[in-house]
């Protein structure tokens, strides 16, 4: 098999890299539904280790009950689904338990020596040294989310999942942000699924981009150029990506300026 | 011309001890000139006194002792069993199933009324006043701490089972503490509900405490004495509203404040 990826309806990928030795997320025809509607259908799905991901879709295409599954959060008996017991999500919401300080939301589950010290030292990778014993409720949205990805990255996880982590932060704040997550990221190297509204975000920061759509993956981009990226550098992906979202009419960013962006 | 806000005559006219000060000493004027008679109403000035005395003799310290043990010894049976049979509806479907609907049925009963029930299966000692407080306390306690469970944010228990917490863990950090604010509201109520309760019981039947001391004031038209009892009962609820509320500002040290104090 020569790609990551298997299309139920056998379209054919356009880019064949060399397969790495194992992935470190398996879905195979995995489905989920409530009641009569299935959310998901039959998907497969490998991620690499290491490899950055960025997951797009509708509202409702299932993009939420995919990193449901991903996150453990379900229960998968029966399914083919192989996820490292290792893994961290990071919310929309930052969900900090708001009666714990900052740094004790940090260490939450966390077992073995000097948690506090660990949580601490991953306080100060994300630039929230000066917060350590905030309570939760006093902090910023940026800084919140900063606390939550440091929760996340404390436990050194080979799965990072990011449920649209940027979406409810300023454009300022996001930009930032998006540096964090890649200066994270080449630092740790987790594989990462981010799941994303926004089209520009995912051709920042990713390797691949997958479009979700009707509980399967409608389409794939890969994304080769080097880091960091700018905004409109991918104007032929952001079109075809666009155009498997529903979005057909949309300018390309390259054409109408870097700053625009698209949410879907 | 009135002048600027600063003056002493404006600033009496603010004080929020102004008019009770002078309902106070109306009252006392009245009691002394006769228009409100001492079998009505005693002089605040004779309360004092005979609260004074009453300090001194070691009467009133010996009653409030025995009234606050009442109280003490009731609401913690109540607020162990309110507690208990929460976490248990709370967390457990079938604790569910099996407290919530006796426990909602029972608190239907109005507690007082089942006084005459409590005396002849307990008598006429302190056991039916402990009884009765710690029935009435309990649903307080239950209904409060239950709500506040069923209410916990799910998202925070998703996130909180996405970091590897089991059921204990997710007891412990999330669930409880989410709940407790709600907790501490059912705990005031238990308490104000404490107070009620001790009052009636203890002027059913009671050979010692507040409410016998009432009783035989009573017997003797001495409204000196029956006033000071109320002061003290109203003082009582203060200290232990006091109490809570010196507990929620530790517990809840969290919660952003909206009125700054």
């Amino acid at each position: 098999m020569a790609t990551l990826l298997d299309f139920p309806h056998g379209q054919p990928l356009t880019t064949a890299v060399p397969r790495p030795p194992a992935p470190i997320v398996r879905l195979r025809s995995f489905s989920r539904g409530f009641g009569e509607t299935r959310v998901i259908d039959r998907l497969d799905l490998d991620i690499a280790p290491g490899e950055f991901v960025a997951l797009l879709g509708r509202s409702g295409s299932g993009k939420t009950t995919l990193l449901r599954t991903l996150a453990g959060l379900d229960d998968v008996d029966g399914d083919e689904v192989d996820v490292p017991a290792s893994r961290a999500v990071v919310f929309q919401d930052a969900r900090l338990l708001p009666w714990k300080r900052v740094w004790k939301n940090v260490a939450l589950g966390l077992q073995g020596p000097d948690v506090r010290a660990r949580a601490e030292a991953a306080l100060h990778e994300v630039g929230l040294g000066h917060r350590l014993d905030a309570w939760p409720l006093t902090l910023s949205g940026g800084e919140a989310q900063r606390a939550a990805l440091a929760r996340a990255l404390v436990r050194e996880p080979k799965l990072l999942l990011l449920d649209e982590p940027f979406a409810a932060v300023d454009a300022l704040t996001r930009m930032k942000m998006h540096a964090l997550v890649l200066a994270l990221w080449t630092s740790h190297h987790p594989a990462v699924m981010l799941v994303t509204h926004d089209v520009d975000e995912a051709l920042l920061l990713a390797d691949r981009v997958l479009v979700l759509d009707g509980g399967r993956i409608a389409h794939e981009e890969r994304v080769a150029s080097e880091r960091p990226r700018r905004i409109g550098d991918e104007s032929d992906a952001r079109t075809r990506l666009l155009h498997h979202l529903g979005v057909a009419a949309a300018p390309s960013a390259g054409d109408t300026g870097a700053l625009r962006r698209s949410h879907v | 011309m009135a002048v600027p806000s600063r003056s002493w005559s404006s600033s009496l006219m603010r004080s929020r001890w102004l008019s009770p000060t002078l309902l106070v000493l109306a009252w006392e004027l009245g009691a002394r000139s006769g228009v409100i008679p001492a079998h009505t109403l005693a002089a605040p000035s004779a309360v004092v006194v005979t609260l004074w005395h009453m300090l001194m003799s070691g009467e009133l310290p010996v009653s409030l002792a025995v009234s606050s043990v009442r109280v003490a010894a009731g609401l913690g049976i109540g607020v162990t069993l309110g507690i208990v049979l929460a976490l248990l509806a709370g967390l457990s479907r079938p604790g569910e199933v099996a407290v919530d609907a006796p426990v909602q049925m029972l608190r239907t009963l109005p507690v007082l009324a089942l006084s005459p029930l409590f005396i002849v299966w307990f008598g006429i000692g302190e056991t039916p006043k402990i009884a009765l407080i710690a029935f009435g306390s309990m649903f307080q306690v239950y209904l409060n701490l239950y709500n506040g469970i069923c209410g916990v944010d799910v998202r925070l228990v998703d996130a909180a089972r996405s970091f590897g917490l089991g059921r204990v863990g997710l007891i412990v950090h999330v669930i409880l503490p989410a709940a407790l604010p709600s907790l501490l509201v059912g705990l005031r109520y238990a308490l104000s509900v404490a107070v009620l309760i001790l009052v009636v019981a203890e002027q059913i039947n009671a050979s010692a405490g507040l409410g016998y001391l009432i009783n035989n004031a009573r017997d003797f038209m001495r409204t000196d004495i029956i006033v000071v009892c109320l002061i003290v009962y109203a003082a009582l609820g203060l200290a232990i509203d006091a109490a809570i509320r010196a507990v929620e500002g530790r517990a809840l040290a969290w919660r952003p404040r909206l009125v700054e104090v």
